[in-house]
């Protein structure tokens, strides 16, 4: 066991820290999930993509820098230690890609990831349907055979994607075999949301954004080249990258590290305040769970550099970080009493009304990304064993 | 930067395994109950010879010369196994803290018959009682900011019954004139600390052993048991408790391995993350404890069923080396500095002198 970074490390550290406080904006931008905040956020991954920041580690024809999982890592925190904006290009960039790179063949690969590193495609996520939340398996939108054209022909209703108003491109789930099994009909489809038959409708959040949209689909047409792993394999796919959603790469620990160094900053500000036993031990008590999902996490990373498969394990991550972020902004908001409620509009809002808004967004961790009953489930059958039925 | 442990690690940690499976079954911490001594000699003795006794002694007083992190996941193989004897107080306090301060003739008086468990050494460093002072040959203390060592001939004993049967915890007093001071001043309340670090940390692991075997028997348990015509292990209800019983688990597990990580390195955070692993463990051994009871039901609630031995364990040992409360607090500390109430006593001291 060695819980130390190497030189190289420490070297990519710097460089990293170094071009990120140089570079990050140095007032806060709008919020990515509004239309003037989408179009600030993406000036700011094009500048990152030119510096080669935007996707550390993938290779560098693509875009990246190679950098090992330990970099991005490091790179992670560094990001989240500057509070630079939000990835508005995460589900592309963190849950596609990892996607890509498994099932994608070369010609989709060299088509897809350079485009996405540069942030010119923006993809969005279409699994929910309105009937199919955590049932995902009882997806009904369906992709009809196009033989004479060489493809598919896509007609249904994806419904909670996130920044769909904003982006370009949708990955999803589609029924391709209406006879089949349920989990065995389906397949992975990648369609540009400016295909003909394709309505997007913007839905406000309760955070107030407009960060949901709804995405009807009218016999849209899909080539053959734009279906991702084999026809009716797309669960398998689709599998993957729920791990990748559930698991690190689209919350790092520094995301979450970093968010407690501001709580502990917050609580000396509200002075008299860090006096108080109680709220003393929920700032530290949050504190104690942004480390132990570091430490949790270095683990996981050892275990994919030594090729041992993480599993069901990503289950355990989502509940955690999910519930630890909620813990760590009601404990921001205790400090902030009655100034909690305030807008970031409002003259005397601490912190431009940031705890208020990232506790309403984290109240959406446990749902997304499969809600924590769902993981629960799959901590207590495929971790534990217990009886599916 | 690699969080696991060497093929070398984990293999102790099987021969241990399977040494505890034999020789630690539910009979014999039941045995310990209503022994006299509560204690096991004979596994004692076998764990002497494997070297689990001595992981953190020298080489010339018959140890491996080892560290905190070749010891952790041997103390949770001894948590997993509810052994009675005080494997903490020896292997993990008092022999790192001997090798630390006692002189050269001390050290070789004492030390090999520890190591190889021919004689026994307790302390008074995790809290104001001391588990086994009855059979001990020395007990390591401190008072007036010394560190002492009192031969077993000079204490005076009061027997202190514990909700676990197979604790054996007194209070202990004798007179200063029959210690032997192996450390004061500045030396002492380093030792000291690091002492209650080392226990702390080592608490923790076998915390997370208690935690594991009560969360195994639950799994086991809920197949088993059938009502409305399945096994209850299918039910929703009971699926969420034990997942959130694991999750508490295996969110410890790493804070505990990482913290034996930082003493045996002398990493400057070691006090923290030991803090930090005993908090976590507490908390989680005490809630997989009552997961474990309520999957159970009734069966869980006797003492003919095996689950209440390690549930009083744990109740136990998540209160002694400081509980969760003690330790939240000192985290507290380190991250956000001392409290703002200056007529108030700081938690450590508490501890140490309260």
């Amino acid at each position: 066991m060695d819980l130390t970074f190497t030189d190289a490390e420490d070297g990519f550290r710097a460089e990293a820290r170094s071009w990120l406080e140089a570079n990050v904006p140095a007032k806060p931008l709008p919020s990515g999930d509004t239309a003037e905040g989408f179009a600030r956020h993406l000036d700011w991954e094009r500048s990152l993509f030119e510096a080669r920041w935007s996707v550390v580690s993938w290779p560098e024809r693509y875009g990246g820098r190679d950098a090992s999982l330990w970099e991005w890592l490091v790179f992670e925190e560094e990001y989240s230690r500057v509070g630079a904006p939000q990835r508005v290009t995460q589900n592309g960039i963190f849950l596609l890609a990892p996607t890509v790179f498994e099932f994608g063949t070369p010609e989709q690969q060299d088509r897809i990831l350079p485009r996405m590193a540069a942030a010119e495609d923006l993809w969005c996520q279409g699994w929910s349907e309105p009937d199919a939340g955590s049932d995902l398996a009882g997806i009904k939108s369906r992709a009809v055979r196009d033989e004479a054209a060489g493809g598919w022909r896509v007609t249904g209703q994806k419904t909670w994607t996130t920044r769909g108003a904003f982006c370009t491109h949708l990955f999803g789930l589609f029924r391709t075999d209406p006879d089949a099994e349920r989990h065995r009909g389906m397949s992975y489809l990648l369609i540009p949301l400016k295909a003909e038959g394709v309505t997007v409708r913007g839905v406000g959040r309760l955070d107030g954004d407009e960060g949901f949209a709804e995405v009807f689909f009218e016999d849209v047409f899909v080539p053959d080249a734009d279906v991702l792993g084999g026809v009716n394999e797309g669960w398998g796919v689709a599998m993957a990258t729920t791990s990748s959603e559930r698991g690190l790469t689209l919350r790092s620990p520094g995301r979450f590290t970093a968010a407690c160094d501001r709580l502990v900053d917050l609580c000396h500000r509200q002075g008299a305040v860090a006096s108080d036993p109680r709220l003393r031990d929920d700032v530290a008590q949050a504190w104690m769970d942004a480390e132990a999902y570091r430490l949790f996490t270095l683990r996981d990373i050892t275990d994919m550099v030594e090729g041992r498969s993480l599993g069901a394990r990503s289950s355990l991550n989502k509940v955690w970080w999910s519930e630890l972020d909620v813990r760590l902004h009601e404990a921001a908001l205790e400090l902030l009493g009655p100034l909690a409620e305030l807008d970031g509009d409002a003259p005397a809002a601490i912190d431009g009304g940031a705890w208020m808004k990232g506790y309403q967004f984290s109240l959406s961790g446990p749902i997304y990304a499969g809600t924590n009953e769902i993981q629960r489930n799959v901590i207590a059958e495929r971790l534990l064993g217990l009886p599916r039925k | 930067m690699r969080f696991a442990f060497t093929d070398d690690q984990l293999l102790f940690r099987d021969t241990v395994r399977d040494l505890l499976d034999k020789e630690c079954q539910p009979e014999h911490v039941r045995f310990a109950w209503v022994d006299g001594d509560g204690r096991l000699p004979q596994l004692w003795q076998s764990l002497g010879e494997m070297g689990v006794l001595g992981v953190q002694a020298p080489d010339a007083h018959g140890g491996l010369g080892l560290s905190e992190l070749d010891l952790v996941l041997l103390l949770e193989e001894t948590g997993r196994a509810g052994l009675p004897d005080p494997i903490v107080e020896t292997a993990a306090v008092a022999v790192p803290l001997l090798a630390e301060v006692a002189p050269p003739e001390l050290q070789a008086a004492w030390l090999p018959g520890l190591v190889g468990g021919g004689s026994l050494v307790t302390t008074q460093l995790g809290g104001p009682l001391v588990a086994c002072a009855d059979t001990a040959d020395l007990v390591l203390a401190v008072r007036a900011e010394q560190v002492v060592a009192v031969p077993r001939a000079a204490l005076r004993l009061e027997r202190q019954p514990s909700v676990d049967g197979s604790r054996r915890l007194f209070r202990v007093d004798w007179q200063d004139d029959d210690a032997v001071v192996l450390a004061a001043g500045s030396v002492a309340a380093d030792s000291r600390d690091r002492a209650h670090d080392r226990g702390a940390v080592a608490t923790a692991a076998q915390l997370l052993g208690l935690g594991a075997r009560m969360l195994d028997m639950t799994v086991d348990y809920v197949q088993e048991r059938r009502q409305f015509g399945v096994p209850i292990g299918s039910f929703q209800a009971v699926k969420h408790h034990l997942a959130d019983a694991m999750l508490q688990l295996e969110f410890a597990r790493p804070v505990v391995y990482a913290a034996a990580w930082a003493l045996a390195t002398g990493d400057p955070d070691a006090s923290r993350a030991a803090s930090h692993a005993k908090a976590a463990a507490s908390d989680a051994a005490r809630f997989v404890g009552r997961q474990a009871l309520q999957c159970h039901g009734a069966i869980g609630y006797t003492v003919e069923y095996d689950l209440h031995l390690y549930l009083k364990r744990a109740w136990a040992l998540s209160a002694t080396w400081g509980d969760a409360a003690f330790h939240r607090r000192r985290v507290a500390e380190f991250v956000l500095g001392p409290p703002d109430l200056p007529d108030r006593p700081s938690r450590s001291e508490e501890i140490h002198h309260g």
